[in-house]
C-alpha cells in the first residue's frame, strides 16, 4: 500500500500528493491525487482516490470507512477500559472521534461534540473558548469548535501517515473545503485549526466550486461541450447541516472557455439532518395519537430508522410504506418492540412539500435570520423551505454576472441608488441560470432533485427564459473531497481554473464628525477596505482615511460586507446605501501593544490595508501613517 | 520391463529403493510448492504417507464471537434466539423479526461480499462439465454415471468473495458479545 519512496532524495517541499479534505458538518472525507505520477507522464489521466479512514466504531473495534463522522466524544474515565482504546497507529488515542463518538453519543448526548463547523461560523460566541458540548454539565470537559476541528484533521493526518509513512501529510499540497458562505472570521479559524497540524502548503476552497471541479474531472475534456459561452451555472449544495449556493459564469479568454464564480449565498443552517428530524417528529405525533408516549432514546432510534426508510421511499419504486421498528433497550424483544409505519405519502408530504414547496421567485424566506444572533444555540434557518432561500438569492444577485458577461446597458443606467431601489422592489427580476448542478447527500434522492429542478425551471419559463440544463455528477457524497484534490492539480497549471477571489466587498464603519443631536444616532459612513473579487496573494493600497489607535487599549471597528455592491474600490467612502446592501458582521479589534516604546494612552494615526493570503483568508492590518513598516494585525474574531 | 524385473530381482530392488527415496525427496519438495497434486505422487509409490490423518483446522473463537457480537448489536440475534416464542402473537413475533432481519441484512452486507455460485434460475436444468468443483456444487439424488452431469438447480448457493470484519484491539474481550447497560 505504501508507495515506493523513490522520491526521497527530492527536497521535502516537493509534494508528491495533492490531498483534498472535505471538512463537513457531519462527515469528513479525504481524497488524494498522485501529482508525481502525472508529472512523470503528463498523458496519464489524473486519478482521484478516496482514502479509507480507520476509526473505532465500538470500544476495541476498528473499521475502515470512506467517511469520518465529524463527532467527538468526551468519555467519562470509567466508561471505557484502557485496553479498549486502539487505532492502527496508537493504542492511546487521547480523543474519540468518528463513528465511535457518534455511537456512544447517541446514548449519552451530554458528552457528544457535534456540528463544530456550524459553531465555527457562529459569530455570537467566542470560538476559541472551550464550551462544547454546549449546555452539558460542568464536569464534562469542554473543547472549543477550533479544537474539535483540529482533532478531526489530526485523525485524518494520523490515518494518512499510517498509510503513507514516507510522505507526511504536512508536506503534501492540502486543500480544505469550506462553505462558500463562510465569513472571513470562520475562514481564518479553519485555517488556524489546520495550521496547528502544520501544513506547509494549505489552500481553502469553496465547497460548491469543489463540486464543479469534480464535475470537470469526471467529464474530462468533454466539459467544454456541455457548457457554452454566456452560461450561468447555479450550484445548489444541500449537505447534512448546511445549504450553500453559488453562481458560476462561463466566459471566454483567448478562445478558451473560462469559469468565474460570481456570487455566493448566505450561510443557511438547513440540511439533511433537519429532514430526518422532521420525519421522526411526524412518526412521534402519529404514535402519540395512538396513546404511546415516547422516551427521548426512542425518538433518537426513530430518527435513525427514518433516515433509512427515507432513502427507500424517496427512490422511484413501488414501495408504499416502510415499517419503523424500535426494539426495546432490554434483552426482551417480543411484545416490547415499538412498531409503526412510514408511508410514501408521509415522506413526500414532509420532505417534498415541507422542504421543497412550490413557491414563486418573489417569495422570501420567512423571519429574519439576524434575530437569531441573540439566541444561545446555533442560528438554524427559521424557514425550512429551501426554494425560498434560493429565490431570495437569485433575486438579490440579479446583476451578478453583468461584469463578466457584459449584460445590457439597462442595469448600468440605473446607477442612481434611488431608481435602483424602485426597480428591485417592484419587479420580479432575478438572475437566470442556464445550467444547474446539484451537490450534497440530500439531492441524491431523485424526487427531491427533480422537484428542485422543476421549481427553478418554472421560474425561468414564467419569466420567458429558456429552461436550464442539468449538469449531472455522480457520487454526491464524495464529490467535494475529490474536487478538492483535483484542485491541487489544477493549481499546478493543469486544466481549467475557476476564478473567484473575495465573494463580497468589505467595509469598516466610520462615524461622521458632526455635532451630536439628541435622539439621533450619529450618521455612519462605510469605508471600503477590500473590493469584490480581490484575488489570493494580493493586497490593497493603504486607505487615505486615517484612524487613531490608542496605545495599550483595544480599538474596535464596525465591520460590514456586501454581496451585491461589486464596484466599490478600496478607499471609497459611502455616506448612504440601501438597507439590504450592507450586512453588519461582528466587530473587528486591534490592540497596539506597549512594547513599541510608546506611552500608554498615546494616539497613533494608522491607515488600513487588506490582504488576501495564498491560503484564501482575509487579513486586515493597521499601518502606521508615519512609518509603513509598522503594522498591526486586526483581529477578525474578537474574543470578549 | 516386467520380464527384466523378474530376471534380476535382487540388484534391481536396491535400485528401486534408491529410486523410491529419490522420488520421495522430489515429492516432498513438490508438496511444499503444490500441496494438492502431491497426493497423487504418494499413491503411485505406495508409501505410508497416505495413511497420515488429515490436519483439521481449528476455528479461532475470536472471529466467531466477533460475528456473534455484530449480529447481536445490529440484529439483536441473541436476544431473539433466547426468547420463548410461545404465547406471543404472530404480530409481536413479526415486529421482532423485522428488527432481526433489518439488522442482520445490514451486518451481512457491510462485513461480507456475497455472490451466488450459480447464476442460473433455481429449478432450471444445469449441466456440470467434467472436473467441476465439488465443494462449490453438491450432487444429490440419483448420483450415478460420469460427468458431464445434468440436473435441476435446487439452490443457487452463496459464496463469500470478501470478508471485511472489523479489527480488534489486543486487549478486547471477545467473550462479551453484549455489555450490560446501566443508565444513570
Amino acid at each position: 500500500m505504501t508507495e515506493s519512496s523513490d522520491n526521497e532524495n527530492l527536497p521535502s517541499s516537493t509534494a508528491k500528493y495533492s490531498v483534498g479534505i472535505d471538512l463537513g458538518t457531519t462527515h469528513c472525507v479525504l481524497s488524494y491525487l498522485d501529482l508525481q505520477k502525472v508529472e512523470d507522464d503528463p498523458t496519464v489521466e489524473p486519478e482521484l482516490t478516496i482514502m479509507p479512514i480507520p476509526q473505532m466504531t465500538q470500544p476495541g473495534v476498528v473499521e475502515e470507512n470512506s467517511q469520518l463522522p465529524s463527532f467527538m466524544y468526551q468519555a467519562h474515565e470509567s466508561e471505557l477500559n484502557d485496553q479498549e482504546f486502539a487505532l492502527p497507529w496508537t493504542n492511546e488515542p487521547n480523543t474519540l472521534v468518528g463513528n465511535i463518538a457518534r455511537n456512544l453519543g447517541a446514548k449519552t448526548p451530554i458528552r457528544l461534540v457535534a456540528s463544530a463547523k456550524s459553531w465555527l461560523c457562529h459569530s455570537g460566541v467566542d470560538r476559541h473558548a472551550n464550551f462544547l458540548p454546549a449546555g452539558s454539565p460542568d464536569e464534562v470537559s469542554k473543547v472549543s469548535p477550533l479544537t474539535a476541528t483540529y482533532e478531526y484533521l489530526d485523525h485524518l493526518r494520523c490515518a494518512w501517515e499510517h498509510r503513507f509513512p514516507d510522505h507526511p501529510l504536512s508536506e503534501q499540497d492540502v486543500t480544505i473545503t469550506i462553505p462558500a458562505s463562510f465569513d472571513p472570521a470562520a475562514r481564518e479559524l479553519t485555517a488556524e485549526a489546520a495550521n496547528r497540524i502544520g501544513f506547509s502548503s494549505l489552500t481553502l476552497l469553496e465547497e460548491p466550486l469543489a463540486a464543479v471541479y469534480n464535475w470537470i474531472h469526471a467529464c474530462g475534456e468533454s466539459w467544454r461541450e456541455q457548457v457554452n459561452l454566456g452560461d450561468i451555472i447555479l450550484v445548489v449544495d444541500v449537505g447534512g447541516g448546511t445549504t450553500d449556493l453559488s453562481l458560476v459564469a462561463v466566459t471566454e479568454e483567448d478562445g478558451n472557455l473560462t469559469l468565474n464564480r460570481v456570487a455566493v449565498g448566505e450561510h443557511i443552517l438547513l440540511g439533511g439532518d433537519n429532514m430526518d428530524l422532521a420525519l421522526a417528529y411526524r412518526v412521534k405525533s402519529k404514535l402519540s395519537e395512538q396513546g404511546k408516549e415516547l422516551q427521548p432514546w426512542q425518538i433518537q432510534a426513530i430518527t435513525q430508522a427514518c433516515r433509512d426508510a427515507k432513502e427507500q421511499l424517496l427512490l422511484d419504486n413501488d414501495i408504499h410504506q416502510v415499517p419503523i421498528t424500535v426494539p426495546s433497550r432490554g434483552s426482551k424483544l417480543l411484545g416490547n418492540t415499538l412498531r409503526t409505519e412510514l408511508t410514501r405519502d408521509e415522506v413526500r408530504g414532509a420532505l417534498v412539500d415541507g422542504f421543497f414547496p412550490e413557491v414563486n421567485i418573489t417569495d422570501l424566506p420567512r423571519a429574519s435570520r439576524r434575530s437569531a444572533l441573540t439566541q444561545k444555540g446555533l442560528p438554524y434557518a427559521q424557514d425550512p423551505a429551501i426554494p425560498r432561500h434560493l429565490a431570495a438569492f437569485l433575486s438579490k444577485q440579479v446583476n451578478a454576472a453583468d461584469d463578466v458577461l457584459g449584460e445590457s446597458a439597462e442595469s448600468e443606467m440605473s446607477f442612481d441608488p434611488l431608481a435602483n431601489d424602485f426597480n428591485s422592489s417592484q419587479s420580479s427580476e432575478f438572475i437566470k441560470p442556464t445550467a444547474i448542478m446539484f451537490n450534497g447527500g440530500v439531492l441524491k434522492a431523485p424526487i427531491l432533485e427533480n422537484r428542485m429542478f422543476a421549481i427553478i425551471n418554472r421560474w425561468l419559463t414564467d419569466s420567458g427564459a429558456e429552461p436550464a440544463r442539468l449538469l449531472t455528477d455522480v457520487n454526491l457524497d464524495l464529490a467535494v473531497a475529490n474536487g478538492a484534490s483535483y484542485y491541487g492539480y489544477v493549481r499546478k497549471g493543469q486544466g481549467v481554473r475557476i476564478r473567484g477571489g473575495l465573494a463580497s466587498t468589505y467595509y469598516v464603519g466610520i462615524e461622521s464628525s458632526m455635532p451630536a443631536i439628541p435622539g439621533m444616532e450619529l450618521p455612519l459612513e462605510a469605508l471600503c477596505i477590500a473590493p469584490f473579487g480581490m484575488e489570493e496573494g494580493t493586497e490593497t493600497a493603504a486607505s487615505t482615511a486615517e484612524f487613531g489607535l490608542v496605545v495599550g487599549e483595544p480599538v474596535k471597528f464596525r465591520f460590514f460586507r456586501s454581496n451585491t455592491r461589486r464596484h466599490d474600490e478600496a478607499g471609497v467612502q459611502l455616506d448612504h446605501w440601501l438597507d439590504d446592501e450592507l450586512e453588519e458582521l461582528p466587530e473587528l479589534q486591534s490592540t497596539l501593544s506597549l512594547e513599541s516604546g510608546r506611552r500608554k494612552g498615546e494616539v497613533v494615526p494608522v491607515r488600513l490595508i487588506a490582504k488576501v493570503t495564498e491560503v484564501g483568508t482575509l487579513q486586515l492590518e493597521a499601518v502606521s501613517a508615519n512609518d509603513e513598516a509598522e503594522r498591526w494585525q486586526i483581529e477578525l474574531d474578537v474574543r470578549d | 520391463m516386467n520380464f527384466e524385473l523378474a530376471t534380476f530381482p535382487a540388484t534391481l530392488d536396491m535400485l528401486h529403493l534408491g529410486l523410491v527415496i529419490l522420488v520421495l525427496i522430489f515429492a516432498v519438495l513438490f508438496f511444499k510448492k503444490q500441496p494438492v497434486s502431491a497426493s497423487s505422487q504418494d499413491n503411485s509409490n505406495k508409501t505410508p504417507l497416505s495413511n497420515t490423518p488429515t490436519q483439521l483446522k481449528e476455528s479461532t473463537p475470536d472471529a466467531a464471537l466477533q460475528l456473534l457480537t455484530l449480529l447481536q448489536k445490529e440484529a439483536r440475534l441473541i436476544d431473539f434466539a433466547k426468547e420463548d416464542l410461545t404465547g406471543h402473537s404472530d404480530a409481536d413475533v413479526g415486529a421482532a423479526a423485522r428488527v432481526v432481519h433489518q439488522g442482520s441484512k445490514k451486518a451481512i452486507e457491510s462485513y461480507f461480499d456475497l455472490e451466488p455460485i450459480r447464476k442460473e434460475e433455481e429449478e432450471s436444468r444445469v449441466s456440470l462439465p467434467e472436473g467441476f468443483n465439488a465443494s462449490e456444487v453438491r450432487l444429490t439424488g440419483n448420483v450415478v454415471g460420469e460427468a458431464p452431469f445434468t440436473g435441476t438447480l435446487i439452490h443457487k448457493g452463496w459464496k463469500v468473495t470478501e470478508v471485511k470484519l472489523p479489527k480488534l484491539a489486543e486487549g478486547h474481550d471477545t467473550n462479551i458479545v453484549a455489555p450490560a447497560e446501566v443508565e444513570l
